[in-house]
């Protein structure tokens, strides 16, 4: 693989988005690959947005993905897929979650939340791919383990391998949560195949 | 073994194997991971320490007795910590000394953006920045040797985008070191003025043998390809420069103080256009411009945020990057916010509604609390720095201001810089309230213990330092400690602490609600047949209860999010919201 792969995880504090760039960049450095990842933390667990940029490919250089080079976008909730849509490239992926999570000033009245997230994502030429990770998560067995659903629904589109997702779920899920995140990662893999045909 | 680590992970393996023995500092963002994972392994006495002025003579003192020692802090700790940084560039060190300091360009986590490589230069200490998490590794064990060789405190200054960011690193074994000896040297250590005099020459030999040492040093490195432009730079900038340019040719420097002249002036004989680019402050450009060496048109890249790839690509090459995106109509949509919000069961959300329904000017300070500055609490006036806000409430009463005040402070920012202000507001007769916000950890840099927690870094119970007996202890004669989940006590506390002719303190206190999960009780209902949609809740702004506000007639409370700490139930004034059993 001569070209750097970027990966931008966005959401919301709370969702699992730090873990998640943690098994993606760990499943790249398992297939020996060079990555970098890079997150802000600080804000993650009060409910501000949040994202995870995580590149891999030969020779990585900076951490921060280049503007417009982002070459999946994975979003875990949809306002926050479509304020950092215009990082994907053009008609680049976008794996949409369909949560919807209402910001503080949304809650207070003062600003709405926007409509047809997924439709108007499609009108502008990206590649939606529209999963419902919360599902997936209940149907495995546990409604926390959302973010590695979407990770397996986004492992359909990415060139690492399965042997290498299997040992970055190993690394970083307590041994306890190991089954159950493996069958969300396995029922994100289905869907992520299902809604791409 | 190979591993990905953060920058912070990568200085702390690195200082691991260098043989550290003691390790000291105060938390903040982005540097406080460091002390976390160093503590895990044997052979460091690891400790947070009460602020980072503390933790540098700790550090200084573990290094006077011979040890290898560490201090880490974020760039505003460093202000802190000056005061005995300025002087111990003249001591010197004996063991090691590493002051790893962490910025914040773009303010991600901060209250300003500083440039501690300004440090370096007024402080007279060499410093060296990682460009990503192997180097911060090396640079780490460097650093240790740097110290000794040069007998001087060493600067490892890392930014956000180091410190947070992951990448791989081959690490190694500890090297066990002998004991350490400590070396008596009155002249050397007592730094009064006809030592002081000696010493500072003595430091300006040390600064012409670093500057020496910098031109052989390997983190100072030029990579000639095209040499039609040459970029000297340094920190995670040279990755953006390594992306934005990749034929370039590239001097990259690791030690950045005292820099290599020599190394610098056959780089820049040898391209024909100098670039330097350098995030935050023109300190490397600065510094090549006084040696007479004219660096070709200035980059238009600002002196404040983060650079990017893309940024550097514009600069320099005056590309616009490829955005496409950016044309389409999304950019036209506009989107709601996601400011962080205090989380459902937070005990500062009812100290702030109190303040915001009493009207009162509020000087506030550092930490989650700071976030009661945002509607629709906007219960807050002032935020400066750590302590700022109990000063400047004795300054304001001197000043004759008219309006009920209050200075709020956390517990462990009141340990931090707190105790000194308040001391001087009884010595000064002020009549100044001051609530401590007890929430028993350090709260916004992830919930780290201090001396009021009874805990240490290694997870040792200690003696538990009681803020009520300590502000009667400095001569505050009205001490109230109320329970932050209390409406009625909490109300009535603080308007009797206004009204009280003299100092006094209000301890706030009920554990931050993400270190007491175990008391999570079940999540609060609404009988909405009692809501009548009057809009009081919403003043709370908890993101677990959607107010009646738009298409919802009733309040709604999210049972996924709610923590059933009752906030809400105590200020519905028609008892609509309660625990009715099953719906």
């Amino acid at each position: 693989m001569s070209k750097t792969v970027n990966v931008l995880i966005v959401g919301v504090g709370g969702q699992g988005i730090v873990l998640a760039g943690e098994i993606l960049a760990q499943a790249a450095l398992e297939d020996g690959l060079d990555v970098k990842k890079s997150e802000i933390h600080g804000m993650s667990q009060r409910g501000g947005s949040v994202t995870s940029h995580v590149r891999f490919g030969e020779r990585v250089f900076s951490p921060v993905i280049p503007a417009g080079q982002t070459d999946l976008l994975l979003a875990f909730e949809l306002l926050e897929g479509l304020r950092y849509a215009t990082h994907a490239r053009r008609q680049g992926l976008i794996l949409l979650n369909t949560q919807k999570i209402l910001p503080a000033p949304v809650l207070a009245g003062a600003a709405e939340y926007p409509e047809d997230v997924e439709a108007k994502l499609r009108e502008n030429g990206f590649r939606v791919v529209a999963v419902n990770g919360l599902e997936l998560a209940k149907q495995a067995g546990h409604p926390l383990t959302v973010n590695v659903a979407l990770l397996g629904a986004a492992s359909v589109h990415l060139p690492l391998s399965d042997e290498a997702w299997q040992k970055a779920l190993e690394r970083h899920v307590k041994p306890n949560f190991l089954e159950v995140n493996k069958k969300a990662f396995l029922l994100g893999k289905e869907a992520g195949f299902t809604e791409l045909t | 073994m190979r591993l990905l680590l953060s920058g912070n992970e990568a200085i702390a393996r690195g200082c691991y194997e260098a043989g550290v023995a003691v390790a000291a500092g105060y938390p903040g963002t982005p540097s406080t991971e460091i002390l976390e994972t160093i503590v895990q392994w044997p052979g460091v006495k690891a400790q947070w320490s009460p602020n980072e002025k503390v933790a540098l003579e700790v550090a200084l003192g573990a290094a006077f007795a011979g040890a290898r020692a560490l201090v880490t802090m974020k760039h505003v700790g460093l202000n802190v910590a000056a005061d005995p940084l300025f002087t111990a560039a003249y001591t010197g060190v004996n063991g090691g000394l590493v002051v790893v300091v962490a910025d914040d360009p773009g303010m991600h986590s901060s209250q300003n953006e500083q440039d501690s490589r300004n440090y370096a230069k007024a402080a007279k200490v060499p410093m060296l920045e990682p460009s990503d998490s192997a180097e911060a590794y090396e640079m780490a064990a460097a650093a240790f040797e740097i110290s000794e060789r040069f007998d001087i405190p060493v600067l490892l200054r890392s930014t956000t985008r180091i410190s947070h960011s992951k990448s791989p690193v081959v690490i190694g074994e500890r090297k066990e070191l002998p004991p350490p000896q400590a070396k008596r040297n009155p002249q050397k250590y007592v730094m009064v003025p006809a030592n002081a005099r000696v010493r500072r020459v003595a430091l300006e030999e040390r600064l012409k043998a670093l500057a020496e040492f910098s031109e052989r040093c390997p983190f100072n490195q030029i990579e000639y390809r095209d040499q039609d432009i040459g970029v000297i730079t340094s920190g995670v900038a040279y990755q953006y420069v390594k992306e934005a340019l990749p034929t370039a040719s590239v001097l990259k420097l690791g030690m950045t103080y005292p820099l290599p002249r020599h190394t610098i002036e056959e780089f820049a004989s040898n391209v024909r256009k100098l670039y330097v680019v350098e995030e935050l402050d023109p300190i490397l450009e600065e510094g090549i411009r006084a040696m007479g060496i004219s660096v070709s048109g200035k980059p238009p890249l600002p002196p404040y945020g983060e650079l990017d790839p893309t940024l550097v690509a514009q600069a320099l090459l005056g590309e616009a990057p490829e955005r496409p995106s950016e044309h389409t109509s999304l950019s036209e949509i506009q989107l709601p916010q996601r400011p962080p919000v205090m989380c459902p069961g937070c005990p500062h959300r009812m100290v702030f509604y109190v303040l915001s329904k009493l009207g009162a000017t509020v000087f506030g300070d550092i930490g989650c609390y700071t976030l009661g500055a945002a509607p629709p609490l906007s219960a807050m006036d002032t935020c400066v720095c750590m302590g700022a806000g109990v000063g400047m409430a004795l300054g304001a009463y001197k000043a004759g201001y008219t309006e009920p005040f209050v200075a709020v402070i956390g517990d462990s920012t009141f340990v931090h810089s707190g105790i000194t202000p308040l001391i001087d507001i009884v010595y000064n007769k002020g009549a100044v309230t001051v609530l401590i916000l007890d929430n028993r950890t350090t709260a916004m840099t992830g919930r780290q213990d201090h001396p009021a927690t009874g805990r240490t870094l290694s997870g040792e119970q200690t003696h538990e330092l009681n803020l009520a007996d300590l502000a009667r202890a400095v001569g505050v004669q009205d001490v109230h400690v109320v329970d932050a989940y209390d409406l009625y006590a909490l109300e009535q506390a603080v308007k009797s602490a206004i009204k009280h002719p003299g100092p006094s303190v209000v301890v706030v206190q009920r554990a931050c609600t993400l270190v007491d999960r175990h008391s999570w009780k079940e999540p609060m209902q609404v009988d909405v047949d009692m809501c009548t949609a009057c809009g009081v809740c919403a003043q709370l702004g908890c993101p677990a209860l959607k107010p009646p506000i738009g298409d919802s007639a009733v309040a709604v409370i999210d049972p996924l999010l709610c923590t059933g700490c009752g906030e809400c139930a105590q200020v519905c004034p028609f008892n609509a919201i309660g625990w009715f059993g099953v719906e």
